[in-house]
């Protein structure tokens, strides 16, 4: 099963029922959950049985949002833009619909809730830093998703939750009068509900007076009830993720599972761009070998700092080379183009020497000649962002890899100032990122940065939805972004689809 | 005299000091501690009589005459002239004969036998010759009796318990496993911080008439302390010179952490101005405590404020008014009036505002925003001011009632609520009158009992110390019934509450 649960044991009595299946005639002993509601506090572990491939599934999905939402965070966005802005990605990824609407993909929606969150506990709670990220993030969520939710929907769930709260009765609002509406700063129109509780419960409202307090009793009103809920989420969860992390070295499982856990884990550093070809070509644009050094200023930080390095040395190495090949692949630079860049940009060794150890390289990066028959053809892909922040690192000599990483602070601000990033207030927070080891939200940063005032066009205008200016994760994205932002103007509408173009990469 | 011991025990005393200090204690921490030998005692870094160390002469020493020759010359105050009622001798006598050690132990312990929230119990030594010795913990309430005797501090402060014995502190490996547990909520109110609005007095001087500030403070988080938290225990202390200190012994209020103590301590204090002192006004509608606050407090605006203080009678106290007034128009119209009939008194110019305001013509008056600034002016010339970093956390330590203050020789004795408004500050014994008191009596009703009677009567008893003291003892026994309760209870229930872990059914 895939539950952990806290005490792993079996009753003795119990051991004989545990298999319905094999007893012909046996009830079946689980209990089929049921979500009444559309919220949840995610306390019982899933029973049913899923595949493997909706295992991966739902629980990447799931990750995708908590990593979407970790970079809100992280640049600090208020509670309306966060919401705005996981709107559609929620949508996508881990809808949930209200009890009142008539989907009939209510229970499979909240399935994939529930099982993706008891998926992902497993994945993220070995350690200490992975639990208390994930127990902020998913409060996160959750705190974003009871805001959204109707209120008579909230207040059958928060009863459903029975978190012992005294509902002040109305002889006890006569007693109190004015002074339960003055201490909650009551509007009018808002409803007349309060709570009695113990004060040490809600000492955020007792600090801020925002409760009237008689006899060591708060009586918080309702719509203070969501902080106290979400804290009481928090709680339980950091509690539960503490039984986890224990009974995880009992966990029996098949070999399925752990492969599967732990790419989950890594993924959450910088959460994994699937690369297709669409998100990076550009029709309409011919690259060619000439135009690259023009094209640079769209470049990610990684692959300008390669090409500087190749036009002030003339030379790269191997996993430099192999690194912005494939990028440059992805751009839509053809096998020939290619070729005569790299050509032309050694110009310091022969053509023979050029022929023997080079060009058979660049041919096998495109897929023309070797590797093997899935990639023929079609050569590998352009590396994503968390393919090269988890690669090894660059040695003496070498520039592959992502600079936010790889290069010091200070050396990192002398090259962002050099590419022509010279906000002040840009660098300090880039500094501060690379100081938390968030390279992708640095790189983001900047992106967001150098192009401010077509994000800001095209946010007011809107020409893009949210979800093509998301987080970027992967350098032909970064590039292509930039060069449709830098050429609203001179791109007509029609010959470019924002979402990527339908021909495929030009071979 | 009150000095009735031969000076040789004395001296011999002052001189084992040192052996008997180091054997009650063994892991004495003596890197953090200088010696208590008043000879050899240095004075704390900050203090800066470094020039006068070894000068033999005695200052001001009125007893010096009686006074048996000290062992050697105590180190002066940082600067100032040596306060007559702390030298060793005198507080050697209190100590021994005044000083309620049992109650006070009681009150920390809250049992009668000892248990660990009297053992772990931190207690900061202030010795004479200017010594901070810290994290000194006792077994017994005579133990820590006999030190006090033995190293006759100037005063000593309170702390926390903590999970071990504050002496053993060093001796665990991880530095998180030794913390505070458990201390009882205080709330310390200075009368320094009422500088800005007092007329009488300033800095460390106090007189009746501002006293009443205190007084005013008292009452308020008092009635927020047993309304709004339920709290029944406390203690309120008069702090030896110009302030109050509040103690509350509830369970409930003990076992408080750092988030809970911030919260009440913030939940009393009224901010008027924020961060960058720009005035904010008070939230409306006013939040119940408040409400209650100012009804307590209206009746001393007048009394206190406006008559007594009489803060707005200078130029610089009515525009300060003026300042926080929100119409222009209005302002104006009072300033011509003041300017043109001078001296008027802050009552006069009160009901000014009222009546100008009447008048009519001003067009631009928002009569409820007056009501509100004339609330809010109240509630600044007498809301409590509070110093809110002491109740904020669990170890902060504060200074022990009835020990004595050296600046004017006070008993730090506690203040009888029921009878708040008869409070003198300024009558509250000092050490030498107490024990001068002692010989009075010896020497008058003592004459008249016969042996057994007199033996039985404690030497407190004798003097004007008799009233707090009782006072205390009924407020700790009160206190240990409560508390002899709540440890059947929770001994009979033995409620485990389960939250979060769901075992699965199957």
């Amino acid at each position: 099963m895939l539950a952990t649960r806290p005490t792993p044991r079996i009753d003795a009595k119990k051991r004989a029922v545990l298999n319905p299946r094999k007893q012909q005639f046996a009830q079946a002993q689980w209990k089929e959950q049921e979500f009444n509601h559309r919220m949840n506090f995610y306390a019982q572990p899933p029973t049913g049985d899923i595949t493997i491939e909706q295992f991966e599934e739902w629980a990447i999905a799931r990750l995708k949002i908590l990593a979407e939402l970790e970079s809100c965070s992280f640049r600090n966005r208020s509670v309306e833009e966060t919401s705005e802005y996981m709107k559609p990605l929620l949508a996508t990824h881990l809808p949930l619909s209200q009890n009142s609407s008539r989907s009939s993909e209510l229970h499979v929606e909240r399935k994939k809730d529930h099982y993706s969150h008891w998926i992902l506990r497993l994945a993220f709670s070995a350690t200490e830093d992975l639990r208390k990220r994930f127990s902020r993030l998913e409060t996160q969520l959750f705190r974003l998703r009871f805001l959204a939710d109707d209120g008579r929907e909230r207040r059958d769930f928060v009863e459903s939750l029975g978190l012992e709260w005294e509902k002040v009765t109305e002889e006890e609002k006569v007693e109190f009068g004015e002074h339960l509406r003055a201490a909650s700063g009551c509007r009018r129109g808002e409803e007349e509900i309060w709570f009695k509780v113990d004060w040490e419960r809600v000492p955020e409202l007792v600090e801020g007076r925002r409760v009237l307090l008689r006899g060591g009793k708060a009586y918080v009103h309702v719509r203070e009830q969501t902080s106290m809920v979400v804290s009481e989420f928090s709680r339980r969860l950091d509690n539960a993720l503490e039984l986890c992390a224990r009974a995880l070295p009992r966990l029996d499982e098949d070999a399925r599972l752990s492969p599967i856990l732990t790419h989950l884990s890594k993924s959450f550093t910088a959460p994994d761009a699937a690369y297709s070809s669409s998100d990076s070509s550009i029709s309409g644009a011919t690259i060619t070998a000439g135009s690259i050094d023009m094209l640079s200023q769209h470049f990610p930080l990684c692959m300008q700092n390669l090409h500087r390095e190749l036009r002030k040395n003339s030379h790269l190495k191997h996993f430099s080379r192999l690194q912005y090949t494939l990028f440059l692949k992805g751009l839509g630079l053809s096998l020939e183009e290619c070729i005569i860049f790299w050509r032309k940009s050694f110009k310091l060794i022969t053509d023979e020497k050029f022929q023997k150890e080079y060009r058979y390289n660049i041919r096998h990066a495109y897929g023309d000649v070797g590797g093997d028959a899935n990639r023929r053809g079609r050569g590998y892909t352009p590396y994503s962002c968390q393919k090269i922040l988890t690669e090894a690192l660059p040695g003496a000599g070498q520039s592959h890899g992502c600079p936010y990483r790889t290069f010091s602070p200070d050396n990192l601000i002398s090259l962002l100032q050099a590419t022509g990033v010279s906000d002040r207030e840009v660098l300090k927070n880039v500094r501060e990122d690379v100081g938390k080891q968030r390279y992708h939200i640095a790189c983001n940063r900047v992106f967001e940065s150098t192009h401010k005032n077509e994000i800001r066009k095209v946010k007011d205008q809107s020409l893009w939805s949210a979800s093509e200016l998301d987080t970027i994760l992967h350098p032909n994205t970064y590039f292509k972004r930039s060069f449709l932002l830098k050429n609203l103007g001179k791109l007509q509408a029609g010959d470019i689809g924002v979402d990527g173009p339908t021909d495929p990469v030009a071979p | 005299m009150p000095h009735a011991l031969s000076p040789s025990p004395e001296q011999d005393a002052a001189t084992n000091v040192e052996d008997s200090y180091m054997t009650d204690a063994p892991a004495a921490p003596a890197e953090e501690t200088e010696p208590s030998e008043p000879a050899d005692s240095q004075p704390l870094p900050t203090s800066n009589g470094l020039e006068n160390m070894f000068d033999d002469d005695d200052d001001d020493d009125e007893f010096s005459s009686s006074a048996q020759p000290q062992p050697s010359s105590p180190p002066p105050y940082t600067g100032a002239p040596k306060p007559k009622f702390c030298t060793p001798d005198i507080l050697h006598q209190f100590y021994t004969r005044l000083f309620p050690f049992r109650p006070l132990f009681q009150w920390l312990n809250h049992s009668p036998t000892p248990q660990l929230d009297f053992q772990n119990r931190e207690f900061a030594f202030v010795l004479p010759g200017g010594a901070y010795i810290r994290y000194q913990s006792f077994p017994t309430a005579d133990l820590f009796r006999k030190q006090c005797i033995q190293m006759t501090p100037e005063r000593f402060e309170i702390g926390p318990q903590y999970s071990l014995n504050p002496r053993d502190r060093k001796q665990v490996r991880k530095a998180s496993a030794f913390r505070p547990v458990m201390k009882e909520l205080v709330f310390d109110i200075d009368m320094t911080d009422y500088d800005p609005i007092r007329t009488c007095c300033s800095g460390a001087q106090i007189c009746n008439k501002c006293w009443s500030f205190i007084t005013m403070a008292i009452k308020v988080v008092d009635a927020a302390l047993r309304e709004d938290f339920g709290f029944q225990h406390i203690l309120w202390v008069y702090s030896g010179r110009r302030g109050a200190h509040a103690w509350i012994s509830d369970k409930r209020a003990r076992e408080m952490d750092d988030t809970k103590r911030r919260a009440v301590a913030n939940y009393l204090v009224l901010q008027m101005s924020n961060d960058q002192g720009k005035r904010t006004g008070i939230k409306r509608p006013l939040h119940p405590h408040i409400d209650r606050s100012l009804k307590i407090l209206n009746p001393y605006f007048n009394s206190t404020v406006l008559d007594t203080q009489d803060p707005f009678a200078s130029t610089t106290g009515s525009e300060k008014l003026l300042a926080l007034l929100p119409d222009k128009g209005l302002t104006t119209a009072l300033q011509k009036k003041w300017d043109s009939t001078p001296s008027r008194s802050s009552n006069q110019k009160w009901s000014d505002i009222d009546t100008l305001a009447e008048a009519g013509s001003l067009s631009t008056l928002n009569g409820k925003q007056l009501v509100d600034a004339k609330q809010d002016i109240r509630l600044e010339y007498t809301y409590p001011r509070l110093d809110a970093e002491v109740s904020k956390k669990l170890n902060h330590l504060l200074k022990s009632p009835f020990v004595i203050h050296p600046g004017t020789g006070r008993v730090c004795v506690p203040i009888d609520t029921r009878t708040l408004e008869d409070f003198d500050p300024l009558s509250v014994p000092t050490v030498t009158e107490l024990l001068r008191e002692i010989d009075e009596w010896e020497s008058g009703p003592g004459q008249r009992m016969g042996e057994e009677e007199r033996a039985k009567v404690q030497d407190w008893q004798k003097t004007s110390l008799k009233t707090y003291v009782e006072y205390f003892r009924g407020y700790v026994a009160g206190l240990l019934k409560e508390e002899a309760k709540v440890v059947k209870r929770e001994r009979d229930e033995d409620v485990r509450v389960e939250v979060g872990a769901e075992s699965m059914e199957f």
